[in-house]
């Protein structure tokens, strides 16, 4: 039986996982095998961590304001990977002005703060392709 | 993605990354692509690292991968974490102790879950280490937690096995002894930074010198401290010395013979298995077998018999 397999990611510089933490334990939770890399993981990092563990999710959590360059960046990274079909999400401190642009870009959902952990389990199971 | 086995061979990481996948998932396309990719297998050279949960195993793992490619071997690696018993999830956690290695092209690193079902879990476990082994990988670790029984079914899949304990486990080693003497080929006493470091080596030599009987290898004991990459390259240094003995006297052809031998008699258990669960279970016909049976119109004995002797025409 196939298992849905997440990548929890945290791209830039910021030095705060509790939310990740909180996130990976909730997918877990929900059933989800949860790969959790740590902090300060480079675009590029989190591409091949993805690629080699074969996710099915890339969720990317970010505190720091960098969202507007490292999210599309991630995106792009994966996509080259091979990755055709893997959803894309973002979560943390990211201005509502700022979300479309980054939909754009290929991130299939963000969360702000406060988002319910049950949401983005059910948005997961909505929208990942199996 | 077609072809799967095919750019394995090739080289395609991503390729590599899908057929642990089929593998792991039970996908239709696992049996295909282990029968074109073992005639490439038999080249790595299989390394066990257990212990108990935190004692430092991914921080070595990380450490030992980077000796290993800086004397020019490709390295893969496999780290198995308990899935949850409840929910069935997992979090892999592996990784954050072997960032440095992910944009190394010479190293494959791949977490697992344990999924439940532990026999499941080491014949997959075997397949994974055969693809990253057709793939090219020189060296393959493989990582688990505790040593329990399940730990030492995976951990024969490997050629050398480590054991990783720490300081300060007191009387743990006393409940775990019997599992880790039989497993371990080395010991390394990791945290040695920490106080106790002696006094669990000296509890660790009477052990192994109680076993009595005289071995013709001895398990070395090291000590390390793996976030400082203190003692690393002697364990690298030793697990060649394990290798050269082994390839020495012939144990290493006796151990991968008697893992050749125990895995096709696994794939013929779950293959017979399977049958079983289609031809029997799955239609219905053993629930009316069970009624019989509570019945007395016959008996257990008389109908698995039946339908031993039903298959085998
Ligand atoms: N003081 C000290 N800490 C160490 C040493 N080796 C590893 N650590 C730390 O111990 C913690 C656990 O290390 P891991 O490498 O994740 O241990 P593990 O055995 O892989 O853990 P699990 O996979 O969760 O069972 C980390 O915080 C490491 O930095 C050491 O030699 N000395
Ligand atoms: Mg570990």
């Amino acid at each position: 039986m196939d298992k849905i397999k997440v990548l929890v990611a945290k791209p830039g510089l910021d030095g705060h996982d509790r939310g990740a933490k909180v996130v990976a334990r909730a997918l877990r939770d929900a059933g989800f095998e949860v790969v959790y890399t740590g902090l300060r993981q480079t675009p590029e990092q989190i591409a091949a961590a993805a690629a080699e563990e074969d996710v099915d999710v890339v969720a990317m959590s970010l505190l720091s304001g960098a969202h507007p360059h490292l999210f599309p960046a991630v995106v792009k990274l994966v996509r080259e990977k091979g990755m055709k079909d893997a959803l894309i999400i973002g979560g943390g401190v990211i201005p509502d002005g700022d979300i479309p642009a980054l939909k754009e870009a290929g991130v299939s959902e963000v969360f702000t703060p406060g988002t319910p952990t049950g949401d983005i389990v059910e948005y997961i199971k909505a929208h990942v392709k199996k | 993605m077609e072809n799967i086995a095919e750019e394995v061979l090739m080289g395609n990481r991503y390729a590599l990354a899908k057929a642990i996948t089929a593998i792991e998932n039970e996908r239709e396309n696992a049996m295909e692509i282990m029968q074109k990719l073992y005639p490439h297998t038999g080249h790595a050279y299989v390394l066990g690292i257990t212990g108990p949960p935190g004692a430092g195993k991914s921080t070595l793992t990380d450490k030992l991968a980077k000796e290993y490619r800086r004397q020019g071997k490709t390295v893969g690696i496999i780290a198995i974490d308990p899935s949850s018993p409840f929910s069935g999830g997992a979090i892999l956690g592996d990784r954050i102790r072997m960032n440095d290695l992910t944009l190394d092209d010479g190293v494959f690193m791949r977490s697992m879950g344990t999924r439940g079902s532990l026999g499941g879990l080491s014949h997959k476990t075997a397949d994974a280490v055969k693809v990253m082994d057709a793939f090219g990988m020189d060296v393959i670790f493989v990582e688990t937690v505790g040593v329990g029984q399940s730990e030492v079914d995976i951990v024969k899949a490997a050629d050398t096995t480590m054991v990783v304990l720490i300081p300060g486990m007191g009387d743990d080693i006393q409940a775990i002894k019997a599992g880790i003497l039989e497993i371990g080929d080395i010991f390394t006493i990791n945290k040695a930074d920490h106080d106790g470091a002696d006094k669990l080596a000296t509890e660790l030599n009477m052990m192994l010198d109680l076993d009595g009987v005289m071995k013709e290898w001895r398990p070395p004991i090291m000590k390390t401290i793996a976030n400082q990459n203190i003692g690393i390259a002697e364990v690298v240094e030793t697990f060649g010395k394990h290798h050269n003995h082994i390839d020495g006297n012939g144990q290493l052809t006796v151990r991968r013979t008697e893992r050749t031998k125990n895995e096709m008699l696994d794939l013929l258990d779950s293959r017979i298995g399977e049958h079983i669960r289609r031809n029997v279970v799955e239609n219905g016909k053993i629930d009316k077998l069970v009624e019989e049976i509570k019945a007395r119109r016959t008996d257990p004995y008389t109908e698995a018999a039946k339908i031993v002797s039903e298959m085998l025409k």
